[in-house]
């Protein structure tokens, strides 16, 4: 196996990883902090180590329609946005996802305005969570890397067929340089393989896709769509186990588990801040205290069962939220919550609402947050539905 | 863990300066990380801006901005009238700044920061021709600190730029390098 280590930024990455898997169409529309990936594949286009079909459009919701019919005209297809530019492309979103088109996106997290603000959260790929999609959320450079590569595979099985968008922070991955293992293009190509769509629009074969409904069937292809989700659940995990087979490391997978055996305390994140949260864990491991850590990488499918099997055993569960369902709290919290409430044992659930806006999460901040949930443990009971992390009461 | 942080403005190269530290790091066989922070709106030409970068010997995993740097380099003086660049340097920590004046001249009220001046401008317009003062920065980092070698350095650009833009920014590092005034 041909690999290379060196120092490339996140973008670059990704970037990487969609050129080897070669889709037959990209389309985007560029907005920060996406911009970046689609300039680098602009550049494969030019140096023609990009062979397939780059569409300039003039709207994200264009960049999703393009997509939409090349995947529905049996092409690989791929396209990245963040933001405002991801709400723009929802309408189009839902319309992909249940006409099952296996198109893979990245969604560069930034939050929503207004205030306007370029900064990360994950409010705008949770606008996207019913559109049908998977979402998958990554924490590194190299994982952005592997996660689109598997993200392929997992899009186009025939039991699952649905859109898959790779969920990463702005500037925080994107906009980072690190030094990421990457595999030769050909060895990328062999895994994902050529893509061979089950049925495609085509001229000579005439058929529709997603025309019309009644009542009789449109709830029907919803129902067809969440056991496809729950197939996706078992292909997320294969997927995974498959690349290490070939690429000999695993990145990949539901959730991942850190220190969590014995932990009294364990905190579920998702995205970079999972980085941070670990290391914060080691620090409070070492001055004693019984904290662990469960990142979520699948938001959709929710990995229900690996969330209790993993936590079922703790005194309370900390649960950071970057993003925000108004009044009733953290949208990752609250299906926590509900993955929960029908189990005999069950933890104690308490909600951190952080990072919006961009708002710094970093090992302090997660031991203030891991503080409190002790307290709150000690108290047995959970008294505030939301806990706002650092609120600058200047302004409040 | 080494950590340094850049300011400068917009258009200046501050973000590509901590990227060719990361990179002619790794090159010594260092693990380095290398991000930017582009707050107050951001990506403006002109606007305050924030690189940071991380020099290791095992591997970083942590994502969060850096508060104690050991080593912060000014890119541009007249951004330390908005943003106070002394800010959370740890005890012993050092300071490059961009400036034709002696260190003398800075005052802060810490003893133990070590704060070092190069005239990265006039080298820069001198040699490169252009007052773009990332490269030459990086030669008075490479020779205060020694956490990444004026070989390395001088690869790392090769690999970034092309051919003559290249040399001349080589050049510029490499007068930084001797000519770097400060606590010796």
């Amino acid at each position: 196996m041909k690999e290379r280590i060196s120092v490339i930024e996140g973008s670059m990455a990704v970037a990487e990883a969609i050129r080897a898997c070669n889709p037959g169409v990209i389309s985007a529309y560029p907005i920060s902090p996406q911009t970046h990936i689609v300039e680098y594949i602009s550049d494969f286009v030019a140096d023609g180590t990009y062979k397939g079909r780059f569409v300039r459009v003039d709207s994200e919701f264009s960049a999703a329609s393009a997509v939409h019919g090349a995947s529905a005209g049996g092409a690989r297809a791929y396209t990245a946005s963040s933001s405002q530019g991801l709400l723009l492309m929802c309408e189009v979103l839902y319309n992909s996802a249940s006409t099952r088109l296996p198109i893979v996106y990245t969604g560069v997290n930034r939050t929503i305005s207004a205030p306007i603000s370029i900064q990360p959260d994950h409010q705008d790929t949770m606008a996207l969570r019913d559109t049908g999609m998977i979402q998958i959320h990554v924490e590194s450079l190299q994982e952005a890397y592997d996660a689109h590569i598997q993200a392929f595979r997992i899009a186009e099985d025939e039991d699952v067929l649905l859109p898959v968008m790779i969920c990463m922070d702005g500037w925080t991955l994107t906009h980072a340089f690190e030094p990421v293992k990457r595999f030769s293009d050909k060895d990328v190509k062999e895994f994902v393989g050529e893509y061979k769509p089950v049925q495609f629009l085509n001229p000579k074969n005439p058929i529709t896709y997603g025309a019309f409904a009644d009542e009789d069937k449109l709830m029907e292809f919803k129902y067809l769509m969440v056991q496809a989700h729950e197939k996706a659940k078992e292909k997320i995990v294969e997927v995974a186990s498959e690349y290490k087979e070939k690429f000999g490391h695993y990145d990949g997978g539901l959730i991942d588990e850190y220190r969590t055996e014995d932990a009294e305390i364990i905190v579920l994140a998702m995205g970079s801040v999972v980085s941070t949260v670990r290391a914060a864990v080691d620090e409070l491991r070492e001055s004693g205290k019984k904290v662990g850590l469960v990142k979520i990488r699948s938001f959709r499918p929710f990995p229900k069962e690996a969330i209790i099997k993993a936590c079922k055993n703790a005194k309370l569960l900390a649960v950071i939220d970057k993003s925000l369902s108004l009044d009733v709290g953290g949208i990752l919290v609250s299906d926590v919550k509900t993955t929960f409430y029908n189990e005999d044992k069950k933890p104690l659930i308490a909600s951190f609402i952080a990072g919006i806006g961009g708002k710094e999460i970093n090992r302090k901040v997660v031991k203030d947050i891991v503080a409190d949930a002790e307290e709150i443990a000690q108290k047995g009971k959970v008294e505030k539905d939301s806990i706002f992390v650092n609120l600058n009461t200047q302004f409040i | 863990m080494k950590e340094i942080r850049i300011h400068g403005r917009g258009g200046q190269g501050s973000v590509v300066m901590a990227e060719m530290l990361a990179i002619a790091a790794f090159e010594a066989g260092k693990y380095p990380q290398a991000f930017p922070y582009l707050g107050g709106g951001g990506e403006r030409r002109g606007a305050p801006v924030q690189a940071f970068a991380r020099i290791s010997d095992k591997a970083i995993t942590l994502k969060e901005k850096i508060q104690n740097p050991d080593f912060v380099i000014v890119q541009d003086t007249s951004i330390m009238d908005i943003v106070d660049v002394f800010q959370g340097i740890k005890p012993g920590g050092t300071i490059i700044i961009n400036s034709n004046k002696d260190k003398d001249e800075y005052k802060v009220d810490r003893e133990d920061i070590k704060i070092y001046t190069v005239d990265a401008n006039k080298i820069a317009i001198e040699t490169i021709g252009k007052p773009i003062m990332n490269t030459t920065l990086l030669g008075a980092f490479a020779k205060i600190t020694g956490q990444i070698s004026l070989e390395a350095l001088k690869n790392t650009i090769e690999e970034r730029f092309d051919g003559k833009i290249a040399q001349k920014n080589i050049e510029a590092a490499r007068k930084a390098f001797e000519l770097v005034r400060g606590d010796n």
